[in-house]
């Protein structure tokens, strides 16, 4: 990860930061994929207790600057992240960063929901069992009702926790994978088209919780549709081709968007 | 909807109606050619079955006669003392005369005469003094008692029983008179000579040629499974270590890619060609001892390995990386995301993978006969791990080894052994089945 290169530049990044209470940060954020560039020059912030939306047409590399947050790209062959990325202003690329450590911080929600084919207790307990969250038993169970409560699910379940995760449904699989990734504290919960496979219903529930996990996790959610986006964001980021068009309150991005592109894709000329 | 097919003017009715016509000739046409060739491959698996299991199904009877043995002390412990050392020293041809008077007897008792004690006791089979011998020395207490033995009939008696030898035969063989034949019938009649199920055949050692009702599996089987037990313990952790390492860990390169070829090549190489690899390097090199289990499995599991790896590979593969991001995203290492999740969903696979490579090496003859297991092993194997060193045999060289004999009571036992074969390899797929419903998850 290449240093800020310039001192003044770094005091700036972190009087803004100060400013505005910024949990991660990235600064010329550029991804490569093998040759291919997927991302050009990102400068984005995620604020503290706030649900920021990531917006624009289809693979204008909104899920690449997610992965980079949580360094899942870190999995992809032949991916390279370059520029600086920040959590509570320290570098998450720093070679003395434990990524297993980092992606306990910042969990992450796939757009498919992927329960662990187990029961709906091991889903949610295997992230504190393998941090050792958990001293015993009972406080295990403390964590999993905890998460199953956080994530509306636990009305649902309480009687079948020994049942598999994968006989949900859609939408509860979904909320179970929310669980999963609340069970482990995290800071910072990474959403990518959460509700892109569930119907109206259950992504109105999925949305009401997001809502309410906002007061304890910082959210970034990458969404199609700007229903959603202006209902449950509010800061938005827009992409498109790789590059960061703008990033701004997300009511004033819906009324009156700075960039002609913002206002043609919000009103669905392209994407 | 039909109105919409009858308010659509159909260009050409004819030109339609002649493609549909077309349409479903060649699918009748393909049907047909397919269940032809389906009744094909069937009839040759029940023509293959029906052959083994004429020829080899009447080698689990076995004809017996049953005889009151009395151990004489005045020809096995000469002096009194019960000393082994002594006893030992009787030979096997201390013991025939034991079978002779006491089978004498018997006829004489039932008032069977008109033939010589000598011919009389040709009727029982030449291992079993020897049996005799085993059985005293094992338990020299027994001397001076008088005790109920199962004796193996002849092989040509046992033949005129399965339909081998005939009277007309027996005119032309010197092995066996009409007259030995007659005094059978005799003998079956009195409920000494008995046909009854043939579990000497599971638990004998091989026999020699002229001793084909004394021919048994057991080291055969003892050897097979001891190879079996030596492939497992060493393809399955190495196969999977191998393949979790590719699949998982190993970087994508000219390296790995030329490993990845090599390894399916592997599994295509003719197995002859890793006996030839296990005599130069395990027997010759090494230093192993020629025909022992050790040397087998050592072959086999080299042959095995490529199987394993390509089918615990293909499981991996097969598993969805969206379990994978799951097990990362909540912040689970690489190695907890695959020992966790990926390797148990493969687990099926991989189980099968193995059972079949474990099967194939079962049923694998040709590189056997290269590192000597052909031999003609009449001890059986100490127990493992030595066991492993000591000069064994396997099914399929037992197969291969009897039908090399001129008897036909050893082709009946070759079946015999096929069956056998048959039976633990079908047992072998039923594990694969049962663990792979039992492990099958849906995700
Ligand atoms: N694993 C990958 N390998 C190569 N190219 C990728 C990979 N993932 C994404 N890309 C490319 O990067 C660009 C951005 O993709 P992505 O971030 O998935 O877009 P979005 O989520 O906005 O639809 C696309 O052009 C896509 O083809
Ligand atoms: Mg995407």
């Amino acid at each position: 990860m290449n240093m800020l290169s310039d001192a003044a530049a770094e005091k700036a990044l972190v009087k803004k930061m100060n400013e505005v209470n910024y949990k991660m940060v990235g600064k010329d954020v550029s991804v490569y994929y093998g040759e291919k560039r997927a991302l050009f020059d990102v400068n984005l912030g995620v604020r503290n207790n706030t649900v920021t939306a990531l917006i624009g047409p289809s693979g204008c590399g909104k899920s690449t600057f997610l992965r980079c947050l949580n360094r899942m790209n870190d999995t992809i062959q032949g991916a390279k992240v370059t520029g600086l990325l920040t959590l509570d202003s320290k570098d998450i690329y720093d070679p003395d960063i434990d990524v297993v450590e980092l992606r306990a911080r910042v969990g992450m929600v796939f757009q498919k929901p992927n329960p662990f084919p187990k029961s709906i207790y091991e889903n949610v307990a295997y992230g504190p069992r393998i941090h050792g969250l958990a001293r015993s038993k009972a406080e295990l169970d403390q964590i999993v009702e905890a998460s199953l409560q956080k994530a509306g699910l636990w009305s649902e379940v309480k009687d079948r926790l020994q049942e598999s995760g994968t006989g949900l449904s859609g939408g509860q699989q979904q909320r179970l994978c929310i669980a999963r990734a609340v069970a482990v504290s995290p800071e910072v919960i990474l959403m990518d088209e959460p509700c892109s496979a569930l119907d109206p219903i259950a992504t109105a529930r999925v949305e009401e919780l997001i809502h309410e996990l906002r007061a304890n996790y910082s959210i970034v959610i990458v969404t199609h549709s700007m229903q959603q986006a202006a209902r449950v964001s509010q800061r938005t980021a827009m992409f498109h081709l790789g590059n960061l068009v703008e990033e701004d309150d997300t009511d004033k991005m819906f009324t009156n968007p700075s960039d002609q592109r913002t206002q043609d894709y919000i009103m669905g000329r392209f994407g | 909807m039909t109105d919409m097919t009858a308010a659509t003017p159909a260009k050409s009715p004819s030109a339609s109606e002649a493609r549909t016509r077309r349409r479903n000739a060649s699918e009748r046409r393909f049907r047909l050619m397919g269940l032809i060739a389906v009744a094909i491959g069937v009839l040759a698996l029940v023509g293959l079955l029906v052959s083994i299991f004429a020829n080899g199904a009447s080698t689990f009877r076995q004809t017996y006669i049953t005889l009151d043995i009395y151990l004489d002390p005045a020809r096995l412990d000469k002096s009194g003392a019960r000393d082994i050392e002594e006893i030992s020293k009787v030979s096997t041809f201390g013991y025939a005369p034991l079978i002779e008077d006491s089978l004498a007897a018997a006829m004489a008792e039932r008032g069977l005469t008109g033939i010589d004690a000598d011919d009389a006791a040709d009727l029982i089979s030449g291992e079993e003094p020897a049996m005799l011998r085993r059985y005293v020395l094992n338990d020299p207490s027994q001397i001076g008692e008088t005790v109920e033995f199962n004796l193996l009939a002849s092989g040509r008696i046992d033949g005129y029983y399965k339909g081998r030898v005939t009277m007309a035969s027996a005119e032309l063989d010197r092995n066996v008179s009409p007259e030995q034949l007659m005094l059978a019938d005799e003998l079956k009649e009195a409920g000494i000579l008995t046909t009854r199920f043939n579990w000497d055949f599971f638990t004998n050692p091989d026999a020699s040629d002229t001793r084909p009702e004394a021919a048994g599996l057991g080291v055969a089987i003892l050897g097979s499974l001891y190879m079996m037990l030596i492939v497992l313990v060493l393809s399955l952790p190495i196969g999977v270590a191998a393949s979790i390492y590719l699949e998982e860990f190993a970087p994508r390169n000219r390296l790995t890619d030329l490993i990845e070829v090599n390894i399916a090549n592997l599994a295509a190489v003719p197995s002859i060609v890793f006996g030839i690899l296990g005599l130069a390097v395990f027997i010759n090199f090494v230093g192993l001892p020629q025909s022992a289990p050790v040397v087998g499995g050592l072959v086999l599991t080299l042959m095995t390995l490529p199987t394993i790896i390509i089918a615990t590979r293909a499981a991996l593969k097969a598993v969805p990386p969206s379990i994978r991001d799951a097990a990362l995203g909540v912040g689970a290492s690489k190695m907890q995301a695959i020992f966790h999740h990926v390797v148990p969903l493969a687990m099926p696979g991989i189980l099968t993978g193995t059972i079949i490579g474990l099967a194939q090496a079962l049923g694998e003859t040709a590189p056997l006969l290269l590192i000597g297991m052909v031999a003609f092993v009449r001890e059986y194997p100490a127990g493992p791990p030595e066991g492993f060193f000591d000069p064994a045999s396997a099914l399929p060289v037992q197969v291969y080894n009897w039908t090399q004999r001129g008897d036909p009571a050893f082709f009946e036992r070759a079946s015999g052994a096929i069956i056998v074969l048959l039976v633990f390899l079908l047992f072998m797929n039923l594990i694969a089945i049962i663990l792979r419903r039992r492990f099958e998850r849906r995700w």
